[in-house]
């Protein structure tokens, strides 16, 4: 096995050398890598069915421009460092066994200014908004803007032929949702291909982390995409208290955990509403929506917040949760469960969603492995990768959750693991609420030195949220990259409509749901 | 068919209907008759996310739901400008949408209402103004009401409504008597 080579030499390199460890998420390895190593490596991953889980580039300490890519493995992650000196025009590209790296180098490009080898060299998070000669992550000083606001025009791949036309679409969308810009071009009602541009949402996350001391950066990790609140904030104190080698107090992870299911309940119950929504079932939505509501006001009973933006900080959680959270928590889950049962078999009966969801925005599981699509489409797509089972952090693995996977790859699949992880999440919180275990939920930490790096992995809603953070001088951050899954799944959805009817896509694209705040950062 | 209509039997009407005694939930009642005062007819709303977490989108689609049942108090979100009286904008305005989002305001008919909901619609909040974001909404657009909150509760969002439809009192039932 070509691939368990590079997991054997990066353990013996972080028992030879303590400095070159990663910190934080369980199994993780470092490796420091050549230009032909680095190439190298992505072919084995590749061939070996290991997964690409992000891309980003940094400057440390030294000033050394360093590009470093994630892999997920059955062994575990592999995190490989390329040093890429200056004289050097392109580092190595790996699109071409990771599609989805595509458009990671192209941001790479954009905010850190070292180039690929792909070529496609169109920017990507950077529209007219800032010169190409300015890079947000190494440049400390301002851009000089245009004084009038220019209008970007992105150079979408044209589709000619007989009656061929374009449909644009955004970035203000119909409904009450993110902004984004879809560049359809159709035959009649049928999609002949989507291209999406994506980026309008960029705010300078990454750069913002720079100003944050170690100690706050959780708090800006929850707002990377509102929705997956918990799951960064976790990641992101994950990978810190990694660096701070602090062991956190059971009730702490078991707290995290209950947080975490909260966040996929109060998600799923939203998309499944908006799912036959936008098939025309508006009874589904008033039904979900009404669950979800309840669902936020336990929350706040509870906990304290709807949404459990500030929940999970360094050191633990941010509150308690009193004996009368536990049963009001317990009380509203088994209030919801069934009627989420009693719903799901009206979806199932229901001729005319079923017509809207069977065969829409197919991907086939071959299709998916191609193009890395992950988290819970992935899984609906055959892809059997779930962090909470398969590389588990406290208390995941004393919880042994159940991994959902269809084959199908639908808007009915997608909708059906919905269900199955509503199932899962309920029970997994009622085994939380009835067993957590006594004692403090919050301890100090320590800053972590100058120079060390940390990375975070949690199993949220969407996917696998990855997040790696590298300390500065004065307990402030040098580096933050926080990796939402969208990243992987939005390329996946310009395949899944292909042939599918315009009409069809708001559908297809809810079933993904996919983040793009998350994604432009 | 019997399972859903069933279902919808058992569920009943569960929107919410304050006892007059209850101070916060008569802001509702003042919205509805405020509204049909000022504008005669349904309040439209276009909502417009200039680059937000998505944390205030979830709140506002939550006003939909049966327990808020904003359609049921005659204020409806609608999918074009040109259709909206009143533009809900949230986050802080990335430079990327600055664009749009100018366009968009351009788009709606006089007379015209801004909310500007969130802690990143009112300062910027925690990502501030920098190379990517215009920061507040009223660098971009001019602001009527701006709403506090990460995110602010369907309710505090609900109240921001009427607080924009008071301001608008005097020009509104002036470009009538025009007419």
């Amino acid at each position: 096995m070509a691939l368990q080579r590079w997991f054997q030499r990066a353990a013996q390199n972080s028992e030879s050398n303590e400095r070159s460890g990663i910190a934080g998420a369980p199994n993780v390895l470092g490796l420091a890598v050549s230009r032909e190593e680095w190439q190298q490596a992505a072919e084995h991953v590749a061939t070996g069915g290991g997964r690409l889980q992000a891309l980003w580039a940094s400057r440390d300490r030294e000033g050394h421009d360093i590009v470093r890519v994630a892999f997920i493995a059955e062994q575990g992650v592999l995190v490989l460092s390329l040093e890429v000196p200056a004289t050097e025009v392109h580092y190595p590209g790996i699109e071409q066994w990771f599609p989805s790296a595509n458009r990671m180098q192209r941001a790479v490009a954009d905010l850190s200014g070292l180039r690929s080898t792909d070529p496609d060299t169109r920017p990507w998070l950077r529209h007219a908004a800032w010169p190409e000669s300015f890079h947000p992550l190494i440049d400390t000083h301002a851009p000089i803007s245009p004084s009038v606001p220019v209008i970007d025009s992105y150079p979408f791949t044209p589709v000619e032929g007989n009656g061929v036309h374009e449909i644009p679409v955004g970035p203000v969308h119909a409904g009450i949702i993110e902004p984004g810009h879809f560049r359809f071009s159709v035959v009649g009602e049928k999609v002949l291909r989507l291209e999406e541009h994506l980026g309008y949402t960029h705010k300078g996350i990454e750069r913002r982390f720079t100003e944050f001391p170690l100690l706050n950066g959780h708090r800006l990790a929850a707002r990377v995409s509102g929705d997956s609140a918990v799951a960064f904030s976790w990641a992101y104190c994950q990978a810190l208290e990694g660096m701070a080698v602090a062991q956190l107090p059971n009730r702490a992870t078991w707290l995290r955990a209950l947080a975490l299911e909260l966040e996929r309940l109060a998600n799923h119950l939203g998309d499944l509403g908006a799912i036959a929504n936008d098939a025309g079932f508006a009874f589904g939505l008033t039904q979900f929506s009404r669950l979800k509501e309840e669902l936020l006001r336990a929350n706040e009973k509870a906990l304290g917040q709807r949404y459990l933006m500030d929940f999970v900080v360094p050191g633990g959680v941010r509150a308690d949760l009193s004996s009368t959270g536990v049963r009001f928590l317990i009380d509203s889950i088994e209030s919801i469960t069934p009627e989420v049962n009693e719903l799901r078999a009206i979806y199932d009966d229901h001729a005319g969603l079923r017509d809207r969801f069977v065969g829409a925005g197919v991907v086939t599981p071959t299709l998916a492995a191609q193009l890395g699509l992950t988290g819970l489409a992935g899984r609906a797509s055959g892809q059997a990768f779930d962090l909470r089972c398969d590389l588990p952090c406290e208390p995941y693995g004393d919880l042994a959750p159940k991994k959902t996977v269809r084959s199908e790859g639908d808007v009915a699949a997608r909708v059906a693991v919905r269900f199955d992880e509503v199932t899962e999440s309920a029970r997994l919180m009622l085994q939380i609420l009835r067993e957590l275990p006594a004692g403090p939920h919050h301890v100090a930490i320590s800053l972590p030195d100058d120079g060390c790096l940390g990375v975070g992995m949690i199993e949220g809603w969407r996917g696998p949220i990855f997040l790696a953070l590298e300390a500065g001088a004065a307990g402030m951050i040098r580096r933050c990259h926080p990796h939402d899954p969208s990243w992987q799944n939005w390329p996946v959805i310009e395949h899944a409509v292909i042939d599918n009817i315009v009409p069809d896509f708001p559908l297809i694209n809810k079933s993904f749901n996919l983040s793009y705040s998350g994604h432009d950062l | 068919m019997l399972k859903t209509l069933g279902k919808i039997c058992r569920t009943g009407i569960i929107t919410e209907l304050p006892p007059l005694s209850d101070e916060s939930l008569r802001v509702v009642d003042a919205l509805q008759s405020r509204i049909l005062d000022v504008l005669g007819r349904a309040l439209c709303i276009r909502a417009v996310d200039a680059g937000s977490c998505n944390g205030c989108e979830l709140e506002i689609q939550a006003l939909n739901n049966p327990l808020y049942n904003i359609e049921g108090l005659g204020i409806r979100f609608v999918a074009s400008p040109r259709h909206a009286d009143l533009l809900m904008v949230t986050g802080p305005v990335s430079k990327n949408m600055e664009v749009a989002l100018r366009r968009t305001y351009d788009a709606m008919p006089d007379p015209k209402l801004v909310v500007a909901i969130g802690d990143c619609g009112c300062t910027g909040g925690i990502f501030g103004e920098s190379y990517a974001t215009c920061g507040r909404v009223s660098t971009v657009i001019p602001v009527d009401v701006a709403v506090p909150g990460c995110p602010p509760s369907p309710r505090q969002i609900l109240s921001s409504i009427l607080t924009a439809i008071t301001k608008a009192v005097p020009e509104t039932s002036r470009l009538r008597q025009n007419v």
